[in-house]
């Protein structure tokens, strides 16, 4: 499901025919996302967002949150830094890939 | 013989050589007796502090926080150098640091709730207990007795005896707590993020009397006190002003500073939340980061009223005063993170901009503000700066550094 929703985004964003810099995205990740949710994820002063935490979402939906940001809350929108295929792979790699 | 004696300044350590025990034959008794004046020569100058060389003072001295590897540098200010390296701090993606009053020992606050105290002069971690799950800063009293950690899981403030690291309060909140800092008077103040609160902890009775001050506003992510422990400023994320505290009355009233300071205007996308720290005042101004906006805000530091607003390259990160006041240094988040802009207090205006490097962190000025040094994260570089020329005078590696902290700390109240 989560490699269909890649390959998806990939389909329709020619630009990154190749695919993400999934090595810029991990550190995006750790770094940036870490700013507030920590570097090990485990949460600062935004949520624990380790496999376990996020287990209750589907890959589309965090997509979505990652995308857009939750209103009301810390949680920006990234749209105007990634695209959707990156989206997809942060979501994939919260989802199942982080392991610290 | 009586050269020696006027060396060590008294007969005992003379009177041990001179008689040894029995069991050594003569020849060996002289070949000790020999060493032992060497030795003895050796202690008393070594006692005495002639070999000023070896010892180091500690007052230009610093740390920096190496945030991937839980290490901290040892740097020297005068020689713009490392000259050391303390490990095994565990955790250290958000840490901080405060000085105990002699400028020796340093007290770290790691993200993952250790609390660990190093020894400069040793380069050595001397203690470390695992206080919280989650931390986020942390304070030591006026008079250095006191540590208190600010954590998010458990949330609330634990406080720590100096020496001993022995809990001495544990006061919870129920949720997140920001903001911490040490006031005058065996005083902590610090606000909850849920709550919408400020606390004042009192420790000068040795237990901790709590005075709680309801009506700060919607998410108060950070907050900072003027260096005579007046005045307490906390940043909101939820509401569109800051509140200020003055905590120099018997019971301190919110205030709402800057008021509606983003108007109509479409809120930003923050993906980092800026810092507020003790190096706000510029002169009689203060100079505070816009949240949601790319803007510093200038505030009169009596009247608490708007004079001015700076626009920035991005959401600034630190907005710090220069010691002396002249002018302001800003950072900014991701992804405007590769850049420093210089504001001119008089002015307000942008009078240097420079990008350093991938992920400027963190800035530290020397205590009378001629350098500044910059952590560059994704440059795996400490860089010194002329603050006047805006010269750079040194690049120092370091891993994925972040926090640099100057002992002068040591005595700044609010740090």
């Amino acid at each position: 499901m989560n490699r269909f929703a890649l390959i998806l985004a990939l389909i329709a964003t020619p630009a990154l025919a190749e695919g993400p810099d999934t090595q810029a995205l991990e550190r995006l990740v750790r770094q940036d996302c870490g700013s507030c949710h920590g570097l090990t994820l485990r949460g600062g002063l935004g949520p624990d967002i380790r496999p376990k935490a996020l287990s209750h979402y589907e890959p589309e939906v965090l997509q979505g949150v990652i995308m857009d940001g939750i209103p009301g809350t810390p949680m920006p929108p990234w749209r105007p830094l990634l695209t959707e295929a990156e989206a997809a792979w942060i979501a994939d790699y919260l989802l199942n890939g982080a392991t610290q | 013989m009586t050269a020696l004696q006027r060396i060590f300044g008294g007969a005992a350590p003379v009177a041990r050589w001179a008689t040894p025990p029995e069991y050594f034959r003569n020849g060996e008794r002289r070949g000790l007796a020999m060493r032992s004046a060497i030795a003895a020569v050796a202690l008393a100058m070594c006692a005495t502090g002639v070999t000023a060389q070896d010892i180091r003072a500690t007052g230009d001295l610093g740390l920096v926080v190496e945030r991937a590897t839980g290490s901290l540098v040892v740097v020297d200010q005068s020689e713009r150098a490392r000259i050391g390296r303390i490990e095994g701090l565990g955790d250290l993606s958000h840490a901080s640091l405060v000085y105990s009053p002699d400028e020796r020992f340093a007290y770290v606050f790691g993200r993952d709730g250790g609390l660990t105290k190093v020894d400069i002069v040793e380069q050595s971690v001397v203690g470390r207990v695992m206080q919280a799950g989650n931390s986020i800063g942390g304070a030591i009293s006026d008079d250095g007795q006191y540590v208190a950690v600010s954590n998010y899981e458990p949330g609330g403030v634990r406080i720590f005896d100096a020496d001993t690291l022995d809990m001495v309060a544990d006061i919870p909140t129920g949720g997140k707590t920001i903001g911490l800092v040490d006031i005058p008077g065996g005083r902590f103040v610090f606000s909850l993020w849920d709550q919408g609160e400020t606390w004042i902890a009192d420790l000068s009775s040795g237990a901790a009397r709590i005075t709680k001050i309801e009506g700060i506003g919607t998410n108060p992510y950070d907050a900072l006190v003027t260096s005579d422990g007046r005045t307490y400023i906390a940043g909101l994320f939820g509401e569109d002003h800051l509140t200020a505290l003055d905590l120099w009355q018997d019971t301190p009233q919110p205030q709402k500073i800057l008021p509606g300071y983003a108007g109509d205007r479409e809120g930003l996308p923050v993906y980092k939340m800026p810092h507020l720290e003790g190096w706000a005042l510029a002169g009689h101004e203060f100079v505070l980061p816009a949240i949601g906006q790319h803007e510093v805000l200038w505030v009169d530091a009596r009247s608490l009223q708007e004079t001015g607003r700076t626009a920035t390259h991005g959401q600034p990160v630190f907005a710090m005063a220069r010691p002396d006041g002249r002018q302001v240094w800003v950072n900014f988040a991701h992804p405007k993170n590769d850049t420093i802009q210089v504001i001119d207090t008089i002015t307000k205006d942008v009078i240097h901009q420079f990008e350093p490097g991938p992920g400027v962190l963190h800035m530290e000025f020397t205590p009378r503000g001629h350098e500044v040094w910059l952590s560059v994260r994704d440059a795996g570089k400490i860089m010194v700066y002329d603050t006047q020329t805006f010269e750079k005078l040194r690049e120092i590696d370091a891993e994925s550094p972040s926090g640099i902290f100057f002992t002068a700390r040591a005595h700044r109240t609010g740090l």
